[in-house]
């Protein structure tokens, strides 16, 4: 077995695009589920609009990136108010089953045959992060990072800008829970009557809420996108919410950095996890009828879930969180 | 670790110089890139990269998802030799290619025997952009017109007949499936994201029964159906009767509903694997001329036997004691447990029940459609729709939405492409919360 490979992969991961995707995807959570107890199960969707607005504008419409970028916002803001308008009344369990299916809905809708033209179908779309790659002030060809991270120019530029929106997410998240605002969002969390009761609107706290959890899930969706070059509609289905919340509930729900830490454990763990096996059924260490090589990535995911339910069960606060914060099932 | 956290201000400043640092460039010479040909793990589906190749997965069918084996395709690339094969028995092949990027996969319409001669496919040649890690499907669904001009023609009675029977005969289906998740939230008041997997159970505990062990059909579907009710036990007894016990949250509940979803589908992967498998018997069956429309005998069987059970459930929810007390647990636990009822043993026999008749949907959906680890995900927000529409927590609710939504989904076809029927049953869903969300036979209460 190669050690050095195998811990030379897991520490990259921990700083690596997967960790800041989800990452960023989890810090709109957090201020949505976490702070305001809203229970969205379709975070995907707002990842999706985000890659996908940049893709639509630059590839189909041919305009520049930055353009992108400012449609990926507005379709998100909209998403969020078109998703809030008939679902935030909803009770939490509702209101669950309504956002899986809007983000399914997403899903469907981009990747029909029929919006081909627009979206790429199933196969989706390429060709739009080079508007972006234009910026970076590495040299192609050049290698930079120290010790085991060390990254192409290419990457090296997404995960600087990545960590750039991660460490602002997390200081604007900062702000604002510590301002007024934060305040009566907690409230809400705790008890919805009792808000209602001082005047406050917690209809719209809500929706400000989403609309600023769904664009942080959007900035997501431009690493996403960005990142690999392409979108693909399937990686944007329900799977992507649950590891999010995954995620979350990891590092801590209602902590500033929970998501960042949770993101962070959360591929360590599944990196290592793959390494590990992969290089055991290799050398022949995991016997054939046992495991092959491509069943290494599905013992992964059910580790997932095997940590999902483990977690709630008997840490819903996660690994940094406060019990008393966690107030999951406040009606 | 504990007291940098406690204070995230200075993390944040720690975070953004290790950055800084981590990004500076690399010294000359220093830490060279030994790392280059493991390539990082791709978002999302990330598998172990295959050293050889990325595959593509060609299945070639008819329009009536009928496989069709001994059809030659190729992937051409830029700069890579063109990659061929001849699909299998199940109409799939794999391709293997070099790495990832955009290929064209080509379809020798000359190759077409038997049935599938003289089809034309939708789509050829398809571009498909290979991702590492992913099967990459590619599908080329044949019929007579290239599928270009299916609709032309404007719509005829037959046309309408045909669907809304294909449609009863799906909404029969969810109808099993939807009782089960009815019931449970009526009795519990868990949403159980797990349901669909009981549902894919049902499928592949045939599957493997049948084909693996060569029971035949009709043995091993019951069977099936009992494995799936002992499925439901376990499920109780295991693991929500002790997160009951220790008052855990409705909503934590769902979560781990959720956790146990992925663990379950990751599980029938790791045991069924990824492709699409069909049952040993009724393969092939061609379809019955009833005068308006036309469907398999398996297919009137099948409806046969799910109206028959839902009636049947129907009846001892009515005119049994113990349909009476699942009734009354389900309008009110605690009201139920005061008047001298066994809630715990009511609940059990809903898992237990409901577990079945999951698994009876599963055994019958793999016969109208084929057997994939995916099956049952795919359909639970049908579900959900049917549950939701028809009154969650109340059986005959469930019944009722899933029949509109079974025939809602097929006669929408008329309107919508039918790759987006889905998507309308979904906003049906997301409608009646917004406009009647206890349901068509729900009470009205104090919901959201």
């Amino acid at each position: 077995m190669d050690w050095s490979s195998i811990l030379g992969n897991t520490a990259r991961a921990a700083i690596g695009l997967e960790t800041v995707i989800y990452a960023l995807a989890a810090i709109g959570l957090n201020v949505q589920f976490g702070y305001a107890g809203l229970l969205n199960f379709g975070q995907a969707a707002f990842v999706a609009v985000g890659a996908y607005g940049i893709a639509v504008t630059v590839t189909v419409l041919g305009l520049p990136f930055w353009l992108g970028v400012v449609v990926g916002l507005v379709a998100a803001v909209l998403l969020a108010v078109l998703l809030g308008i008939p679902t935030l009344r909803l009770r939490a369990d509702y209101l669950a089953i309504a956002t899986i299916a809007a983000a399914e809905i997403v899903r469907l809708t981009v990747r029909s045959a029929t919006l081909r033209d627009q979206t790429g179908g199933s196969s989706g779309l390429s060709g739009f992060a080079e508007g972006f790659y234009d910026l970076s002030p590495f040299t192609p060809g050049q290698s930079y990072g120290f010790g085991p991270w060390v990254f192409g120019a290419r990457l090296a530029w997404i995960l600087l800008v990545g960590w750039v929106l991660v460490a602002v997410c997390c200081l604007v998240v900062f702000l604002l829970m510590r301002s007024p605002w934060g305040r009566v969002l907690k409230g809400i969390r705790e008890d919805e009557d009792a808000v209602r009761s001082l005047g406050k609107n917690v209809y719209a706290y809500k929706m400000q809420a989403l609309v600023i959890g769904g664009v942080i899930g959007a900035l997501a969706g431009f690493v996403f996108g960005v990142g690999r070059a392409s979108v693909q509609p399937d990686l944007y289905g329900t799977e992507l919410t649950f590891f999010v919340y995954t995620v979350l509930l990891l590092g801590g729900a209602a902590r500033v950095l929970g998501p960042v830490v949770g993101a962070a454990i959360f591929w360590v763990a599944l990196v290592l996890i793959e390494n590990v096996l992969v290089q055991a059924v290799g050398a022949g260490y995991v016997p054939d009828w046992l495991m092959s090589s491509t069943q290494v990535g599905q013992v992964r995911f059910m580790l997932v879930g095997l940590a999902l339910m483990l977690l709630m069960i008997f840490r819903p606060q996660g690994i940094f969180g406060d019990r008393r914060e966690l107030a999951i099932d406040a009606r | 670790m504990l007291t940098t956290l406690a204070a995230p201000r200075a993390l944040l400043a720690l975070v953004a110089l290790a950055l800084l640092l981590a990004l500076a460039p690399a010294l000359p010479g220093g830490g060279a890139r030994a790392d280059a040909a493991t390539p990082a793990p791709s978002p999302g589906v990330s598998a172990p990269t295959d050293v050889e190749g990325e595959t593509i997965t060609v299945r070639v069918r008819t329009a009536d998802r009928e496989d069709v084996p001994g059809a030659e395709v190729t992937a051409t690339g830029a700069g890579v030799d063109p990659v061929s094969g001849t699909t299998d028995d199940g109409g799939a092949v794999e391709l293997v290619v070099p790495g990832t990027g955009t290929y064209e996969v080509t379809l020798d319409v000359d190759s077409l025997t038997g049935p599938a001669a003289g089809l034309l496919p939708r789509e050829n040649p398809v571009q498909r952009s290979v991702a590492s890690g992913s099967a990459n499907p590619v599908i080329f669904q044949l019929s007579e017109d290239g599928g270009a001009s299916a609709s032309a023609g404007g719509v005829s009675a037959g046309q309408v007949a045909q669907l809304v029977a294909n449609g009863l005969r799906y909404g029969l289906i969810i109808a099993l499936a939807a009782i089960g998740l009815s019931l449970v939230f009526g009795t519990t008041g868990l949403t159980n994201f797990a349901h669909g997997e009981l549902i894919t159970f049902g499928a592949i505990a045939t599957y493997f029964l049948n084909v693996g062990a060569g029971v035949p059909f009709l043995l091993a579907a019951p069977l099936a159906v009992v494995l799936g009710g002992v499925a439901g036990y376990a499920n109780d007894r295991l693991l929500w009767r002790p997160l009951r016990r220790r008052g855990t949250g409705l909503v934590a509940m769902m979560i781990v509903s959720i956790g146990l979803a992925l663990l379950l589908r990751y599980l029938f992967l790791y045991v069924f694997g990824g492709s699409t498998q069909t049952y040993a018997e009724y393969q092939g069956q061609r379809g019955l001329d009833l005068g308006l429309f036309t469907l398999r005998p398996i297919d009137l069987i099948s409806m046969a036997v799910a109206a028959v059970v839902l009636v049947a459930v129907g009846l001892v929810l009515v005119r049994t004691r113990l349909g009476k007390a699942t009734r009354a647990v389900s309008d009110n636990p605690a009201l139920a447990a005061a008047s001298g009822i066994d809630v715990n043993r009511v609940i059990l026999v809903v898992w237990v029940a409901g577990a079945a008749l999951a698994a009876l949907s599963g055994v019958l959906l793999g016969l109208a459609q084929q057997v994939q680890y995916q099956m049952g995900f795919q359909i639970l927000l049908l579900v959900f729709a049917a549950v939701t529409l028809g009154g969650l927590g109340t059986a005959f609710g469930a019944m009722v939405g899933a029949l509109f939504i079974g025939v809602f989904l097929e006669v929408s076809t008329l309107v919508i492409p039918t790759e987006l029927r889905n998507v309308g049953a979904l906003l049906v869903l997301i409608l009646v919360l917004l406009v009647r969300p206890q349901g068509i036979l729900g009470r009205a209460s104090r919901i959201g």
